[in-house]
């Protein structure tokens, strides 16, 4: 086993032949800036005045009172412009795409919340760029896809297999494989061959270097607990890695378990998968006794994906992570909770990460805190609620 | 002697027609069928493709086909039995084509140990490059199969390391980009095949996007051999079960081509 881009066992770099020099180019382009400081100064310049960064950190009062346990707090990823994490590791990886002299952007989206930060940036630096999305997930979120039109950027349908996340990026990778010379491959998760995994995290933790910041100066002491959602795991990876190093704060990824884990509907990883090779690299994913990867589901578009980043499942073997699953109906419980006692509707996905919390408070002393990561806001996921509680808002 | 090199060694610097059919596309049935009538009608090595889900490297051609084989059942313990089967009639060099995933998850020392004994010659790992062939390089060894590296048009730098080290053949993608036919190539075929040839020490093929004899003809004339694939599987697409007669004619026509 080669000792390239790995976490423990996971990771590697299995991609076919045709796109391994630009792995390497990517690996060798991200190593030479990413401690390069006029790079990062520009990337701290767009985080500050085009992303919003950093991110409030906020006590959830009315949330932890009714609660009655651990002090909630919300990392407002959702008040980033485009209106989740995703814009932080778009705008460092499209930074990069330009120091690489490369002029076209693809992009794969599950929600399509990726894909609208990838067309938005992809706008501010005046590069073509093309979304690939499943046809399902269009459907679901056809508010995204006019917002990613409208961004200047090409939506392109994915109707093979299910049609989501996996299907998209299969389709992503096909293009750059076609595309290779001119085309940067805008992974919007912590997944898939080397660098990807851990560049997508670098560009993500500050959510959680933040986060240390803001609860020392708030609390004058490091949270018992972070909670993020899982998919991919790009929001969660960049919750955790600050604290990583710090066994006294829990970290806890959300899985979206859909109809439930013992039902086929879910999309739940780390508690049905098994360990395999897929999308360039070695995780644990849902599959059969064939190796072929399963059919996934979930309310969420952005959870929708069969596997988690090598990363997260190394985290879990090594025991520093913990992995829950929350169904379809707690994360809109969750949704519409957030909404009514906080004002706040999050996204359908860290509804995900919510919910979790909201099982976890109570059991926890007054002067313990959870920090949520609030990676989304709700207002793309309004109309797929309103059909799941039987409402029907078309005219 | 692996039947690959074996084969290689007959040809005696004829031009080696490579085929694949995807395993079990309509049915295994026909598959059989399909590989004695390509090897009747001048096909020297068979890639037989194990159907994966998401084969990210495959056009839309064998992606469907793919699709078609998993709806009728086809496992890679059904396909092991095929080959079983095909054993009992031909001596020909036959491999497959498949993902990492599929071998990692059926585990990869019983994967190579029903290699052996039901008589596979070597395997294609699309996304298994050289940086990790280790995954399965010493099993494959220590199985006499052959775990056929490829090279592409993008590989530059990377083509020596991987050329020198080649097993069997050396798989030479014509053209970036996935699987499937292609109406004309962009590579510059000169520079490519020069710099193969300087650090390769074994017979050496071109595939992907070959779909008549003419291009068959004009590719191989760069090397050892030319694979041809997604043209045979539309042949399958189109005729079903009625498509072992037509793939027979279209290989002898590209093994024509290429005389």
């Amino acid at each position: 086993m080669s000792k390239i881009g790995r976490f423990g066992d996971f990771g590697g770099q299995y991609v076919p032949e045709t796109v391994m020099n630009a792995v390497n180019e990517l690996n060798e382009a991200y190593n030479k800036y990413k401690d390069d400081p006029e790079f990062n100064a520009e990337l701290q310049r767009l985080y500050r005045d085009y992303a919003n960064r950093p991110s409030m950190l906020y006590y959830a009062s009315r949330m932890t009172e009714d609660l009655g346990g651990a002090k909630i707090y919300l990392k407002r990823e959702d008040l980033n412009h485009t209106g989740a994490h995703k814009i932080n590791n778009v705008l460092g990886q499209i930074l990069l795409a330009k120091k690489m002299g490369k002029t076209r952007i693809i992009a794969e989206t599950g929600a399509g919340q990726h894909g609208v930060a990838t067309a938005t940036a992809a706008a501010l630096f005046g590069m073509e760029c093309n979304v690939y999305m499943g046809r399902t997930d269009m459907e679901r979120q056809a508010l995204n896809v006019y917002r990613m039109n409208l961004l200047g950027a090409t939506v392109t349908g994915v109707d093979s297999g299910t049609a989501t996340l996996k299907d998209a990026i299969n389709e992503a990778m096909r293009d750059w494989t076609t595309n290779i010379e001119n085309t940067y491959y805008l992974i919007g998760s912590v997944m898939g061959p080397h660098p990807y995994p851990e560049m997508v995290r670098n560009f993500q933790k500050c959510i959680g270097e933040e986060t240390r910041a803001q609860m020392m100066e708030v609390e004058g002491k490091l949270p018992d607990a972070v909670v993020a959602c899982v998919g991919g795991g790009s929001n969660a990876m960049g919750a955790f890695y600050d604290f990583i190093r710090e066994p006294g704060v829990r970290l806890i990824g959300a899985e979206a378990a859909g109809d439930g884990v013992d039902t086929p509907r879910h999309a739940a990883t780390m508690a049905r998968g098994s360990m395999g090779i897929f999308h360039g690299m070695k995780s644990i994913f849902l599959q059969n006794e064939e190796g072929q990867i399963d059919e996934v589901y979930s309310i969420s578009a952005g959870l929708d994906y069969p596997g988690i980043g090598p990363e997260h499942a190394y985290l879990a073997s090594i025991g520093r992570a913990e992995y829950v699953d929350i169904t379809d109906e707690e994360a809109v419980q969750a949704f519409e909770y957030l909404s009514k006692k906080e004002g706040v509707i999050p996204a359908i996905e860290s509804a995900h990460a919510v919910a979790a919390a909201m099982k976890m408070a109570p059991t926890m002393s007054r002067d313990q805190s959870i920090v949520i990561c609030l990676s989304g806001r709700g207002d793309k996921d309004v109309f797929q609620v309103a059909r799941y509680r039987g409402v029907d808002l078309s005219e | 002697m692996n039947r690959i090199d074996k084969k290689f060694r007959d040809l005696n610097g004829e031009k080696a027609l490579i085929t694949f059919v995807t395993a079990g596309d309509p049915d295994l049935e026909t598959t059989k069928k399909l590989v004695l009538e390509m090897e009747k009608n001048g096909a020297d090595l068979i890639e037989l493709g194990v159907p994966f889900s998401d084969p990210i490297a495959e056009g839309p051609t064998i992606q469907k086909a793919s699709l078609r084989a998993l709806r009728g059942g086809v496992t890679l313990v059904k396909i092991f039995g095929l080959v079983k089967e095909l054993r009992q009639e031909t001596d020909m060099p036959l491999l497959l084509m498949m993902y990492i995933n599929t071998i990692y998850r059926f585990g990869t020392k019983r994967f190579f140990d029903l290699c052996v004994e039901n008589g596979i010659d070597g395997v294609i790992i699309p996304d298994l490059p050289f940086e990790e062939k280790d995954e399965v390089d010493g099993y494959a060894k220590a199985a006499d199969v052959r775990l056929i590296s490829l090279v592409a048009p993008t590989s530059h730098q990377r083509i020596a390391e991987i050329a020198s080290s080649a097993e069997g053949f050396l798989y030479c993608v014509s053209s970036v980009g996935v699987t499937g036919t292609r109406t004309e190539f962009k590579t510059n075929f000169d520079e490519f095949f020069s710099e193969i040839k300087k650090s390769v020490k074994i017979p050496y093929c071109v595939g992907f996007g070959i779909s008549n004899p003419e291009q068959a003809r004009k590719m191989s004339s760069y090397c050892d051999g030319a694979i041809v694939g997604s043209g045979i599987v539309k042949i399958v697409e189109k005729y079903g079960k009625d498509s072992v007669a037509p793939v027979g004619e279209f290989v002898k026509s590209l093994k024509d081509g290429m005389r």
